[in-house]
């Protein structure tokens, strides 16, 4: 029998309120009593720990890039002992938090997307619901919380790791002491820059673990339902990384620069 | 074809000596977009029984099963367990009712990123609250001697055949003590001797746990081995019940090729 398909844009609207109501059951589940702590831990491993090594890697790259490419405008201008100045500013507000947002949205958003596909396919989310135990709880809101707590952290270390490889991208050319590079590099920030930059870190967290919780969670029961949740994930979370860090700088230019 | 309300007047089997009955259909519709998968089905079955349903693939066997847990609303008509309107209960009572319910899902639906005894673990600690690390231990070994397999708790699903797969689901089920047990399709996919195996099983638990069950299959022997009663299913309603020799005799085309083709 043909599937009546319904308009795009009422798709949409159907999709933004199955969303709210998923918000909704992982909201009241985190107050509801009997917090799996055990599987929060693990998953905060699993999502810390496990993607340390990736960020770690991508953020040092990025932090030579930036010196690498700063330096002949800096040079023209004359300019270039600001260069610790210019990349700490440029990497603590924008670059670190967002890239370390995209790196996660791939490698946790897809994970989790594909994983709970691939419950909800070979039925054990419906195996955990029907038992009377509660799927939400232990899966959902356990990843959630676990993405929101570790991106923010993350995203620190990255942009730690981000500054240490411009200190070595500034050595190729020029002779800097370690303990001078970071006095510039921390001189140059404020409460304003990185405040708001640790904010928004949050919010990326929260998004890859909703986007990946929800398009795992709700995919169909096929198993290419798997790699259009997983894919899914990515792709939401990455643009929802982007909307974030739009709003949040917005914000912070109204409260902080005007 | 004629449809059949099931009486289901055939007594509990011996042993149960009970006319109660616990879970009572009337009534039930259930359409997926514009296919009708379930009809108008009436269905009682009483403690301690063994009622099979049968009938060919994709007729709303599973349909009926996953409305009595609470995991599908019928479109109409009514469902009742131990007197309660799944469909009219709270999140709450609807969790209590399934606390109840085993449910043998046809691929196990294992945790597979736990060990064997994880998965038993999970609902003693989730659904009965329990805390006493002893007592899960004890009951976890208990669960898994009864289906034969004592020294698979540190395995992973992914080490298991398919027929221990389908035991441990079913210890997982039991661990709980259910009152109800829903299989659905418990020996679909598995050799000949594997679902002999699993069949005498099911007839075993509703021994020794004194459980009443639906078993949702098309395999002819596991109706066979299993059943006290027996309803057929086709185009979203029931066709024909009795006994398995009942039905041996019965006249209706489709009851009887089962019966030719298979046995």
């Amino acid at each position: 029998m043909e599937e009546q398909v319904l308009p795009a844009w009422k798709r949409w609207l159907i999709s933004i309120g199955d969303q709210g109501v998923f918000f909704s059951r992982f909201f009241r589940n985190i107050f509801s009593g009997g917090f799996e702590w055990s599987e929060f831990i693990r998953q905060c491993y699993e999502i810390g720990y496990r993607s340390l090594g990736l960020v770690g890697i991508t953020s040092f790259i990025m932090g030579m890039v930036l010196i690498l490419q700063l330096r002949p405008t800096m040079v023209a201008f004359g300019a270039e002992a600001m260069l610790p100045h210019t990349l700490s500013v440029s990497l603590i507000r924008e670059i670190g938090p967002v890239i370390t947002g995209i790196i996660c949205a791939g490698k946790i958003a897809s994970s989790i997307g594909a994983e709970l596909g691939s419950m909800k396919v070979t039925e054990q989310i419906d195996a955990m619901d029907v038992s009377g135990a509660n799927p939400i709880q232990y899966l959902v809101v356990t990843r959630i919380l676990a993405t929101t707590l570790m991106i923010p952290l993350l995203a620190m270390i990255g942009d730690v790791i981000g500054l240490m490889g411009g200190f070595l991208a500034v050595n190729f050319t020029d002779s800097i002491s370690f303990h001078l590079y970071m006095s510039k590099c921390l001189a140059a920030l404020d409460f304003t820059d990185y405040m708001p930059a640790l904010i928004k870190t949050f919010f990326f967290g929260f998004a890859i673990g909703f986007v990946g919780c929800y398009k795992g969670y709700n995919s169909d029961k096929g198993t290419e339902s798997v790699g259009i949740a997983a894919n899914s994930a990515v792709v939401t979370a990455s643009l929802w990384i982007f909307f974030i860090d739009m709003i949040v700088v917005q914000i912070s230019t109204i409260l902080f620069y005007r | 074809m004629e449809e059949v309300n099931v009486k289901n007047n055939h007594p509990a089997p011996a042993g149960s000596n009970s006319q109660e009955i616990i879970i009572e259909i009337r009534g039930l519709k259930k359409a997926f977009g514009d296919k009708e998968v379930l009809k108008d089905i009436n269905l009682n079955v009483k403690r301690g029984q063994n009622l099979v349903v049968l009938g060919r693939s994709g007729q709303g066997k599973s349909v009926t099963i996953q409305c009595i847990v609470g995991m599908l609303t019928p479109d109409a008509g009514s469902v009742k367990v131990f007197g309660e309107e799944v469909a009219e209960l709270s999140e709450e009572n609807l969790k209590e009712l399934r606390t109840k319910i085993g449910f043998l899902f046809q691929g196990a639906a294992l945790f597979d990123s736990m060990t064997v005894k994880e998965n038993l673990e999970f609902p003693l600690t989730r659904v009965l609250k329990l805390t006493d690390q002893a007592d899960i231990d004890r009951r976890i070994k208990i669960a898994l001697e009864g289906v034969g397999l004592p020294e698979s708790g540190d395995k992973l699903p992914s080490d298991l055949s398919g027929g221990m797969r389908k035991r441990i689901g079913l210890a997982r089920t039991l661990v709980v003590n259910p009152e109800i047990m829903l299989y659905d399709e418990p020996t679909t996919g598995l050799d000949p001797v594997t679902s002999r195996e699993i069949s005498q099983l099911i007839l075993q638990v509703q021994k020794k746990y004194k459980t009443t069950s639906i078993i949702i299959t098309h395999d002819m022997e596991c109706a066979k081995i299993t059943g006290d009663y027996v309803v057929v299913m086709d185009g979203g309603v029931y066709i024909a019940e009795g006994t398995f020799k009942e039905l041996q005799q019965s006249d209706n085309e489709l009851v009887k090729s089962f019966f030719n083709e298979t046995l």
